[in-house]
């Protein structure tokens, strides 16, 4: 912007209406067109524009001037004689291109334009009729069905990165991986464009699934097929049906990251991942260390909160039960109070049916006569007895006693023996017979004469 | 580095990373759930400490090492990789 030239202020003219434009700058035409140039080129600069060529026309001189259109702008363009050789294809009206060029002016007729640097077919133009179709007959050949892609390995331990040595791709990769997570990679070097690309893509491709597990070089995990953004033409060599063959024959999972985001290459189908860029790819490869390792130290953190949680847990409910199960003594105390009771009724009756047992027993026993008593009463009844009969036998001797006597006065009274007394004898044979009859005496019989003091012997004589 | 106190059991030392962090993963929720028997709960608790260790470990050991593979008649070579 140009300044306004601060002019030392004359008399001021307080009253003089202010010529317009007088503190704007004054430019020349040249100096304007210059400056716009400039603001143009500088503001552009590289510009990918795709559009319909509206108009192509080769000028003698070698230069070609077009002019773009969609449908509401025309861009006009210029593509110097150089260029145009090298285009790859022959512009023609009505095509749909993308052109890659600088925003320029024309000065000398107040114009912009763009100078054309590359142009490559957009829309349905030949060449991607050519890819449709070779799509389509890969696609039946199922080199694209969902079932072969192959999962990528959570964490792979070596990367295997297919793609140029030099420029941004490997470094955007590298920096990527060594942010997320850093890991062993192996970088097989391989142009990625012009003719030669596609069968070194090919070769490192099957270079890395013909190592060996256990090999000196190992095997990597996951493979990254990578290349920067570019032309269609720049891409081809990942439509080739050779790399497509070879991406699709691999045994090691592979993510395709080539061009950019727009870009849509025939390997991306056959890949077990499309990654929109090479960045991407590195993104997919790999996940962040330190999300993984907060990860597995919140594990760590939250296995002994619960191993805590649930010991203390099963400690409270131990404990809770302990007291639901309350004092082992208590539980038993109403089954003592129980046996208590039943021990004192037992007693109780025990003690009834004895009672009852010694009253019946002292019944019996109040029967039952001690021997001694029995003995005793006897005793008495005899002694009553004797007494009786005592007191009864003294009576009787005594009337008896006295009628013996009298009887006794009776009898000897009576008595032989008083006659004897009186001079008589008695006569008894040998035989102890009293003799009354001398008839009934022999002489010679011995005879016992009693007389009254005793006995003699005599013998009859005649 | 955390320097493992013992060697790891081998069936665990096997494990690939994310084998090991989905069976942590399991036995922490598992242990979470509360439902275990202790005998159990207190076998997964060890487990788990034992596929935590190796799940740090595979992560702090991680190093960049950058190569690039040479072609050569007698095969494939490994060079150091400068960009």
């Amino acid at each position: 912007m140009a300044k306004t030239t601060a002019a030392p202020p004359p008399a001021p003219n307080l009253f003089d209406a202010p010529r317009p434009g007088s503190n704007l700058p004054e430019f020349s035409v040249s100096d304007l067109s210059r400056q716009l140039k400039r603001t143009v080129e500088e503001t552009f600069g590289l510009v990918r524009v795709r559009g319909e060529i509206g108009s192509c026309k080769l000028h003698s001189s070698g230069h070609m001037y077009l002019s773009l259109k969609d449908e509401t702008a025309v861009l006009d363009a210029v593509c110097w004689k150089g260029q145009v050789s090298k285009l790859g294809l022959r512009p023609e009206v009505g095509m749909d291109v993308i052109c890659t060029g600088k925003l320029t002016t024309y000065m000398g007729s107040s114009k912009y334009q763009m100078v054309i640097e590359s142009m490559a077919l957009a829309g349905v133009g030949a060449l991607l009729k050519m890819l449709e179709e070779r799509k389509k007959k890969l696609a039946a050949e199922g080199l694209f069905d969902p079932a072969r892609k192959q999962l990528l390995p959570y964490l792979p331990e070596v990367i295997g990165v297919v793609t140029s040595p030099t420029g941004a791709v490997i470094r955007d990769i590298l920096h990527r991986l060594a942010d997320r997570f850093p890991r062993r990679v192996l970088v097989w070097p391989v142009a990625v464009q012009g003719e030669a690309a596609a069968a070194q893509v090919v070769a490192a491709l099957r270079g890395f699934n013909a190592l060996p597990l256990d090999g000196p070089v190992p095997r990597p995990d996951v493979l990254i097929v990578a290349r920067g953004g570019g032309s269609v033409e720049d891409l081809m060599p990942f439509n080739d049906e050779s790399v497509v063959r070879a991406v699709a024959d691999s045994m090691i999972p592979i993510i395709s990251a080539v061009g950019h985001e727009t870009d849509t290459t025939l390997i991306d189908y056959a890949a077990d991942v499309r990654a929109p860029t090479p960045t991407a790819a590195a993104e997919i490869a790999v996940p962040v260390r330190d999300n993984l390792l907060a990860q597995v130290l919140d594990d760590g953190a939250r296995l002994n909160g619960a191993m805590l949680r649930m010991t203390r847990e099963r400690k409270e409910k131990l404990a809770l039960l302990s007291r639901a199960l309350g004092d082992p003594a208590r539980a038993t105390e109403p089954l003592m109070q129980r046996l208590d009771e039943r021990a004192e009724r037992l007693a109780l009756a025990w003690q009834g049916c004895f009672t009852r047992a010694r009253g019946r027993l002292a019944e019996a026993s109040g029967k039952l006569r001690h021997p001694r008593d029995l003995v005793q009463l006897a005793a008495q009844r005899l002694q009553h007895q004797t007494h009786r009969l005592q007191s009864g036998g003294r009576e009787r001797l005594f009337q008896a006693d006295k009628r013996l006597e009298r009887l006794t006065t009776l009898l000897e009274a009576l008595s032989p023996r008083a006659v004897l007394g009186r001079g008589y004898g008695l006569v008894y044979d040998a035989q102890g017979h009293l003799v009354t009859h001398a008839a009934a005496m022999k002489r010679g019989d011995k005879v016992r004469i009693e007389l009254q003091d005793g006995t003699r012997g005599a013998s009859v004589e005649d | 580095m955390n320097q493992a106190s013992s060697p790891l059991p081998s069936d665990i030392a096997k494990l690939s990373f994310e084998d090991a962090l989905a069976e942590l993963e399991k036995l922490v929720k598992q242990l979470e759930d509360g439902k275990a028997k202790l005998d159990d709960a207190i076998g997964a608790y060890e487990r788990g400490a034992l596929l935590k260790r190796h799940c740090e470990a595979k992560l702090r050991e991680a190093q960049a090492r950058i190569e690039q593979i040479a072609t050569t008649e007698a095969g494939v070579s490994l060079t150091p990789f400068k960009p």
